[in-house]
């Protein structure tokens, strides 16, 4: 844990605070459907190499937030980049190949492949993905025995070797979960997006997901996930950013985030102290 | 009507060109929909560009002497050239559907493809294009097979094979029966070669989910718009080995026969290699055997012999709905995709 006194050490606990080393900077974006506003987020800085947990209420615009960044949406203004290179204007496709890939709150699964080929299909650098390349096979067996050699090494790690020739539909829920990590890092990402990794996944597989997001981390790879559960967020996380009505309402260390009057509001109503039994006598 | 006579007339239709043709345009749409999961409910109108823009060329180099573009060519340079265009018109037909309908949902495109495939035939049908589409009347096959029944290496006769008679190289000849299957084969070879390649998994990803995809790194547009060109093509081409047998007629080609092909698909699996051509070759057959027993055992007073033939459509019509209702995965398709299929 002591990278983490490193990273984090003098990084005021303040909404939109300035990070050492930033992977992803976003500064003024804003989203609204009609007249709600989804998301407006003055500043926020990611910090590289580390677990940051985003959190918030149902309807705080997370998932909107992650749809944003990732270019799944677009916002109505605002900027940001990713290794110092916007990211404005870029088709979801651009950001994933940018090194920028995320998962699904509703995993997906693509059900009528299989497992393995599940797996191969996140791999970059396949020049058979090319329609006139795909004609002749010799141009792309090597690559393809590569990324299937490494296809069952992710597979090994993640525990879902023994279903590899199965339709990825016959999975579990949580094993889709375990698929979908695991498909992510087919194309070596500098960062990887989870959306709500932990839900409709039970206690037991939830055990070797936060394995596996943690191992993430020492490999060096960043992760930024969207997660209800604050036990797992203080169990996994370096850092949390906490998110309320769109906005960015606190940051910090998970031992001291919740303790924020500001997050507490959020979370509880901000009357959720106040005896009410005056009003009713 | 004698039974012997029936059913040489129904293994006829095993082999015949128009089930060639009507497999091949499967093959087509079964890149759309069977790989890529697009909903091409215009299938009809991507052969009759085809069939226009063959028999079109063809018939003008034939009335220009034998000349293109200045160049004296020759019967298989001008059947090329016909081809050529067919396969242009096709692509740019599929380019025109796909630029708009292809970044939203696939409910789009079916709606798009099924009006754009009616503007083909109407515009076809229309006085104004008479001189170049012969309006409702079409183009005479005599307009335009000359050069591929010139090159017909089989006797200028008829020919019997076994129990089956057929000319050796006019019209629904022998000639077109061998060609026909060829091009078949060409088409579902690519189709198998393409299907397991890295190209069609992508494909495959598309149909399962788009964003998926796209959160893999790929451009999803890209590949649904390649994927809607080439069936196109395919089905231009299906469209063109019909014409070779046959004149070229706008009505032949309505909603219909994009449905037939549909029906012809589903009933062999979609997906699978060998299901368009079991498909096309299962419908073809029955139709041709309810309709012939139809007119057997059904006495004129029940059922007037103009009502036999949309009769035994609807007969074919029901027994491949309860085909699908019942192995909706198609007769070539893997049971194990329908038990995930959850949505």
């Amino acid at each position: 844990m002591t990278a983490k006194e490193n990273l984090f050490a003098h990084v005021a606990a303040t909404p939109g605070a300035a990070k050492l080393d930033p992977i992803i900077v976003a500064h003024g974006i804003r989203r609204s459907f009609g007249g709600l506003t989804a998301v407006d987020v003055e500043h926020l800085e990611v910090q590289r190499h580390a677990i940051t947990a985003l959190i918030g209420p149902n309807g705080a615009g997370k998932s909107t937030f992650f749809n944003l960044l990732t270019g799944f949406d677009k916002p109505q203004k605002g900027e940001w980049s990713f290794n110092g290179d916007s990211l404005q204007s870029h088709s979801p496709a651009k950001v994933a190949r940018a090194g920028m890939v995320r998962t699904f709150q509703l995993t997906k699964a693509l059900s009528r492949m299989t497992v393995i080929e599940n797996m191969r299909l996140g791999a970059t650098g396949q020049g058979g993905e090319g329609f006139f390349t795909a004609l002749v096979p010799p141009l792309w067996r090597a690559k393809e025995a590569q990324i299937s050699v490494k296809a069952e090494e992710l597979l090994t790690r993640f525990k879902l070797i023994d279903k590899k020739d199965d339709f990825a539909g016959e999975l579990s829920g949580g094993q889709r979960k375990l698929l979908e990590m695991a498909r992510a890092l087919m194309s070596d990402p500098e960062i990887v997006m989870l959306d709500e990794p932990m839900a409709g996944v039970n206690p037991a597989l939830t055990e070797s997901l936060l394995k596996h997001i943690v191992e993430l981390r020492e490999q060096g790879v960043t992760v930024l996930f969207v997660e209800h559960d604050m036990h797992m967020v203080r169990r996994i996380s370096q850092w949390v950013v906490v998110m309320a009505e769109g906005r960015i309402i606190a940051e910090g260390p998970p031992e001291t985030v919740m303790l924020n009057t500001a997050v507490q509001d959020a979370y509880l109503g901000a009357h959720h102290d106040t005896d009410l039994s005056e009003d009713l006598s | 009507m004698d039974f012997i006579g029936l059913l040489t007339d129904a293994g006829r239709e095993l082999f015949a060109p128009t089930t060639a043709a009507f497999a091949l345009a499967a093959i087509g749409l079964n890149f759309h929909f069977g790989m890529t999961g697009l909903l091409n409910m215009g299938h009809a109108g991507f052969m009759l560009l085809g069939m226009y823009g063959y028999a079109i060329t063809v018939r003008e180099i034939d009335k220009n002497g034998g000349q293109f573009l200045g160049l004296p060519v020759g019967p298989g340079a001008t059947i090329v050239i016909g081809i050529l265009v067919a396969i242009v018109l096709a692509a740019l037909f599929g380019l025109l559907l796909g630029w708009p309908t292809l970044k939203l949902r696939g409910d789009y495109l079916a709606i798009v493809t099924i009006a754009a495939a009616e503007m083909v035939r109407f515009l076809g049908r229309s006085q104004s294009f008479k001189n170049l589409t012969g309006g409702s009347t079409g183009i005479r096959g005599t307009d335009f097979k000359g050069p591929f029944e010139s090159l017909s290496p089989f006797p200028d006769r008829q020919v019997t094979v076994g129990p089956f008679t057929m000319h050796g190289s006019i019209s629904t000849s022998w000639w077109l029966v061998v060609i026909s299957w060829s091009v078949v084969a060409v088409a579902a070879l690519l189709f198998w070669r393409l299907s397991r390649s890295p190209w069609g998994r992508v494909l495959k990803g598309v149909r399962e989910d788009e964003d998926a995809v796209r959160s893999l790194g790929k451009n999803v547009y890209s590949y649904k718009m390649q994927a809607l060109v080439l069936g196109g093509v395919i089905g231009a081409l299906g469209g063109v080995l019909w014409s070779f047998g046959s004149a070229v007629a706008p009505d032949s080609m309505g909603r219909p026969t994009t449905f037939w092909i549909w029906t012809s698909l589903l009933l062999g699996g979609a997906a699978t290699v060998l299901g368009p051509l079991l498909g096309s070759i299962l419908f073809w057959t029955s139709l041709v055997l309810v309709k012939g027993l139809a007119a057997m055992f059904i006495p004129d007073s029940w059922l007037d012999p103009t009502e036999l033939e949309p009769f035994s459509l609807m007969l074919v019509g029901v027994t491949l709905m309860v085909l699908v209702i019942f192995r909706p995965q198609g007769i070539l398709g893997d049971r194990r995709e329908l038990a995930i299929n959850d949505r």
